[in-house]
């Protein structure tokens, strides 16, 4: 089987707009949870979030190009032009029919469907904007990405909830390793900080009304945030005879699920999850040098993924730092787990692990060293990143250092 | 009277000029009567952009459908073309 490299990452979060300054916000511990600013917010309940700041999609798209884009798709184009200019790929005719793209979103275009049952169901209007299905589709982000770039090969897009990025780079991860594609960008993107998509979220009452702690004893719950990040994944040999820059290797992928309850979490299915990606990656669980949690914040997710890491890793579990940045750029839902990954990379990449934001004592029932609040110089081999969704789908990606 | 008619018939194609324009990322003083679509550069989602454009505008509704673009129903071969059609759909409306 072939070897998956990653040679390009880009990236539009709550923390930046690419990968440098995601990197420096990590580094200093930046958490970027703050007032919510959407229409209506005076009649929700959560009033916080991590919202994008500063970025003028006018700055990016023609206007009649920003017609067509939802603002999950803008960030999934401005983070693939990264990706793209980073790698130094081009895409020529003979390239084209053997690259594609795989993107993860919840939600899709829900501000568009936001704004436009507005439109019909509040405002009484009887007519919408001609695009309103070509911008909220779920595949719209990866439409245009393929468009965008000219990716004639496989793509699509793939829907786990809080998984569906993580489960969208695994599927890229088989397809250039088994040789369906030779490069695929891939990662995921969500923008949901509407009314109408905090709302639905208010009535599950896991949301946090102060500020998201992961692992923390305090903790209060989780903390919605908008963004998402795309990479290049290329056959290594395909990147090693362009003289491309290497980023990290993926190394292994496992997926499970609960098959249990629609919220609750599991044990056994992250632990089927995390250990199937280590075996993928033929790894033991003691070679991991770091893990990016899912660590969502709430008290049932934190515990459960805290017993799972002990199941799977065994005496490792109390040496292994853990940590949560989605205390730093919130829960990106379909999104999240792209921009964790670049967590991941930063570690692998720089030496400097993220660290978990807003921690205020130890959890007994937790125990992890979860890298309180300060960044951590170390070297870093093996990262994992975990990812358990909603519905009982978990999907686990295991990086190492560059070849 | 017949100043009120002219009056609105200017405005209708001032307006309908401005929406095309804009699809056509162009002023409107380079869009004449005589302009197609096509030589705008406004393709077919382009096209449905501006009818809603006009309809919104106006508060009509016009009987278009992308499926067959050239029934009579609402001619569309030139921008002159559709200015007449959208000032019968208001009369229509306002009698």
């Amino acid at each position: 089987m072939r070897r998956v490299v990653i040679t390009g990452a880009g990236t539009l979060n709550p923390l930046g707009a690419d990968v440098r300054s995601t990197f420096s916000a990590m580094q200093q511990g930046q958490c970027a949870i703050g007032p919510l600013t959407c229409r209506d917010v005076e009649r929700l309940h959560i009033k916080i979030g991590a919202e994008i700041r500063g970025f003028a999609p006018e700055q990016h798209f023609a206007r009649n190009a920003l017609s067509l884009l939802d603002r999950f798709t803008q960030i999934a184009l401005v983070s693939a032009r990264q990706a793209m200019a980073q790698s130094g790929l081009v895409i020529d005719e003979a390239l084209a029919l053997r690259a594609g793209v795989i993107l993860g979103t919840a939600g899709g275009g829900n501000t568009t469907v936001d704004d436009n049952y507005r439109a019909v169901y509040a405002d009484g209007k009887d007519r919408v904007h001609p695009f309103v299905v070509p911008r909220l589709m779920h595949n719209a982000a990866a439409s245009h990405v393929s468009m965008e770039f000219g990716l004639k090969g496989p793509g699509y897009t793939v829907s786990t909830a809080c998984a569906s990025a993580n489960h969208a780079m695994g599927q890229a991860f088989h397809m250039v390793r088994g040789g369906g594609a030779d490069v695929m960008l891939t990662g995921g993107s969500e923008a949901m900080l509407c009314f109408g998509g905090i709302k639905a979220w208010e009535g599950l009452r896991v949301m946090s009304r102060d500020t998201c702690r992961p692992f923390s004893r305090d903790r209060s719950g989780m903390v919605q945030g908008e963004g998402g990040a795309v990479f290049v994944f290329e056959d290594y040999e395909h990147a090693r005879a362009r003289g491309a820059e290497i980023l990290a290797e993926v190394v292994g992928f496992g997926m499970s699920s609960d098959a249990g309850d629609i919220v609750m979490p599991d044990r056994d299915g992250p632990v089927r999850a995390m250990r199937a990606a280590l075996a993928d990656a033929a790894l033991a669980p003691n070679r991991v040098d770091y893990v990016n949690a899912h660590g969502t914040g709430t008290a049932a997710n934190d515990r459960t993924e805290a017993e799972a890491l002990r199941i799977v890793m065994g005496a490792h579990a109390d040496a292994v730092p853990v940590s949560s940045t989605k205390s730093m750029h919130g829960h990106m839902i379909g999104g999240t787990s792209a921009v964790e990954l670049l967590g991941c990379l930063m570690a692998l990449r720089e030496g400097v692990i993220p660290p978990t934001a807003n921690f205020n004592e130890p959890d007994p029932e937790i125990g992890l060293d979860v890298v309180p609040n300060s960044a951590r110089e170390a070297s870093v081999d093996v990262a994992m990143s975990n990812a358990f969704a909603f519905g009982g789908l978990n999907a686990v990606l295991v990086l190492r250092r560059a070849p | 009277m017949g100043l009120d008619v002219m009056q609105e018939t200017d405005f209708i194609a001032a307006r309908v000029t401005e929406i095309i324009a804009e699809q056509a990322m162009m002023e409107p003083s380079d869009i004449t009567d005589d302009s197609r679509l096509a030589d705008l550069g406004i393709d077919s989602l382009g096209l449905v952009e501006c009818i809603f454009g006009i309809e919104e505008a106006f508060g009509i509704s016009v009987p278009f459908n992308a499926n067959t673009p050239e029934q009579p129903g609402f001619d569309i071969s030139s921008v002159g073309a559709i200015i007449a059609e959208v000032e019968k759909l208001v009369a229509r409306q306002a009698a």
